[in-house]
């Protein structure tokens, strides 16, 4: 049996198509990159690279580490919020 | 036991190792069982000895509810022969079953012979013998003086509380039309709602198919019946779409009809919704509940009628906005322009006590009604509940006049001849004004009574605004003001049928309460009210 996901009617005339909106991306990159780790295996390798090379490519650029406590589970609110405070972009390892 | 040659509808199932198609070409019998009812428990060993001896030249088929308990029946009983999983109950509601054990035999198109359900002695007695003439083998060696006579069954899974809404909403020839959304995993759905828009700033009922078929039952009409256009999207709006809004609004299903009636009454092109809603001086429709409704569905009239605390009040009101701001598309900084705004925009739905006030005509009755109907009123304020404070009074001229001389306040205390205004008349103050005999005729004539002054009264001067420039032209009819035309009397309520009054609160406290017009009459607002439709089965 799989897990269905929720359906919810739209109350709306429907002119409009439901919006999920992302956040306005930026023309250049500057200030603080934060790196996620999901805790998946390899995570660290992949997101050492990464700090790497955006400090070879990206100088003016700061990058900071966070870490979720478990892959299966959505990030804690304080990880989520001291990324919004610290960090002005974010890259997540997602996979192994 | 029925005998019918309707056509069944055409399925697919498993049986762990192959999918059956109905119909099969052969003679099918059909078993519906689940494992928790022990109805079906009685009836397994019958099914199975039918499989064993008949199965060669009739199909016969178990159809399991649940996919667990289909792998426990299969085990405790021996089956060898077909369990078909219909876990996820789609022909179970297909074929209307709501009693198990059902079985159903077909001929090979699939043409219903017979049906019964339950345990039947007989019944199974009978379709053996069937069987056995189908096949043309000998009847079953069925002892059956070891089963009961009869025992009724179990109601089928496919009917439980939740399940048969969401069947009911994926069936073919659902209600539901609407565009689904569906939620992510990790998306939070009351967030998601905040995000489309579509609430007042509170939390709303995430409206699921479920949620909205329930609603649905409570009207006798076709969900896809369009009942209005609202503006400013000229929008269709059916009743689905409103039902859809009823459940957002957290209203129970019980409530549909007020809405739906409140939905008509807004949308009536007297009632002016779209220049109430866009007036940056801020109306709302406020509806008024009148008839046997009220009980049935616990509208508050009493303690606290205007206030928060009672669902029905709360919700049915809120549902009328959600279904303004959703459907029309009216949106507080879009067409919805009023200044200051005012907490009646959220939700404002209150019943008449009616049976408090037994000497005076509730206002549906006024208004042409009969009293056993039931019927919401809505007509737009733009502010109030004001007040009235009298304590004091004790003759119904002196009471009366507090109203009016608050009345006279509603707007502009300098400003004549407005529109339907809603007073509300406390208990208490009822019975002061009906121990005098008086009726809400004569405290109408009382208000206006307080409430006149001549012309110049009313003017605009230095001491403060009031009538000038244009609307003071209504009362010269293009002529220059004359020393005549300042003596004139003028009413602050244009027609004594403009005051709505109606009786509501606790049955403690001096208090009354006036609220603000908006412009009534051609070029403004006029209430409009609307007999609800009565669903059998709805309180008395």
């Amino acid at each position: 049996m799989t897990t269905e996901n929720l359906v919810i009617l739209d109350p709306t005339d429907e002119r409009e198509p439901v919006r999920r909106e992302l956040t306005q991306r930026p023309e250049t990159i500057s200030g603080t990159i934060a790196l996620l780790d999901i805790s998946k295996p390899r995570g660290d390798v992949f997101l050492n690279r990464l700090e790497s090379l955006i400090a070879e490519r990206l100088p003016g650029v700061a990058t900071k580490r966070y870490m979720k406590p478990t892959v299966a589970r959505p990030a804690p609110e304080d990880v989520k919020q001291a990324i919004r405070q610290e960090a002005d972009f974010v890259i997540e390892a997602l996979a192994d | 036991m029925t005998t019918a040659s309707s056509a069944l509808p055409n399925f697919a199932l498993d049986d762990g190792t192959a999918q059956r198609r109905f119909p099969s070409g052969r003679s099918t019998l059909l078993c519906f069982v689940k494992e928790d009812c022990p109805t079906c428990r009685l009836s397994m060993p019958l099914i199975r000895e039918m499989q064993d001896r008949y199965g060669e030249h009739v199909d016969v088929w178990a159809v399991g509810q649940d996919s667990e308990g289909n792998a426990v029946l299969i085990d405790e009983y021996g089956l060898s022969g077909p369990m078909l999983d219909d876990s996820a109950l789609k022909v179970s509601f297909a074929y209307e079953i709501d009693t198990v054990p059902t079985l159903i035999l077909t001929d090979g198109d699939g043409h219903e012979q017979r049906r019964f359900h339950g345990f039947g002695r007989d019944d199974f007695r009978d379709m053996t013998t069937e069987l056995s003439r189908l096949s043309g083998l000998g009847v079953a060696a069925v002892n059956w003086d070891d089963y009961p006579e009869m025992m009724p069954g179990c109601g089928s899974k496919s009917m439980e509380p939740g399940i048969y809404e969401r069947l009911k909403a994926e069936a073919e020839g659902s209600p539901i039309r609407a565009r689904r959304i569906e939620v992510g995993q990790n998306e939070d759905v009351y967030e998601l709602l905040y995000e489309q828009g579509v609430t007042d700033g509170l939390p709303v009922m995430p409206p699921t198919p479920e949620r909205v078929v329930r609603m649905l039952e409570y009207t006798s009409r076709d969900p896809q019946e369009q009942i209005a256009v609202l503006p400013p999207n000229l929008a269709p709006v059916t009743i689905e779409k409103v039902a859809i809004n009823a459940v957002l609004a957290g209203c129970k299903p019980e409530y549909f009809p007020v809405v739906l009636a409140a939905t008509e009454a807004i949308a009536d092109e007297r009632f002016n919704v779209h220049g109430a809603i866009a007036t940056t001086m801020g109306g709302a429709p406020v509806l008024i509940v009148n008839g046997p409704i009220r009980e049935q569905i616990g509208l508050n009239s009493g303690q606290g009628a205007l206030g928060q605390g009672f669902r029905a009040n709360a919700t049915i009101g809120r549902a009328v906005r959600l279904v303004i701001r959703n459907i029309g598309g009216h949106r507080p900084g879009g067409t919805e322009r009023s200044t200051i705004g005012w907490p009646g925009k959220y939700t404002l739905c209150f019943a008449e006590a009616e049976e408090r006030a037994p000497t005076w005509t509730p206002l549906h009755v006024e208004r042409g009604f009969q009293p056993q109907d039931s019927v919401v009123t809505a007509v737009i304020q733009t502010a109030g509940p004001s007040q009235v404070i009298d304590q004091t009074s004790r003759t119904p001229e002196a009471l009366g006049g507090s109203i009016g001389l608050k009345a006279a306040m509603a707007r502009h205390a300098k400003l004549p001849a407005i529109g339907e205004t809603v007073i509300i008349v406390s208990p208490e103050h009822y019975d002061t004004l009906a121990r005098a005999g008086w009726t809400k005729d004569d405290l109408r004539r009382r208000i206006q009574e307080v409430g006149e002054k001549p012309l110049r009264e009313w003017l605009a001067d230095e001491e403060s605004g009031g009538l000038a420039g244009a609307t003071l032209q209504q009362f010269l009819h293009g002529k220059d003001l004359t020393e005549a035309d300042l003596d004139r009397p003028i009413r602050k309520f244009r027609e004594d049928a403009w005051l709505m009054i109606v009786v509501a609160g606790g049955g403690a406290g001096k208090w009354s309460g006036v609220m603000d017009a908006f412009g009534t009459g051609a070029g403004g607002t006029m209430a409009v009210s609307r007999k609800i439709e009565t669903i059998a089965g709805v309180g008395a």
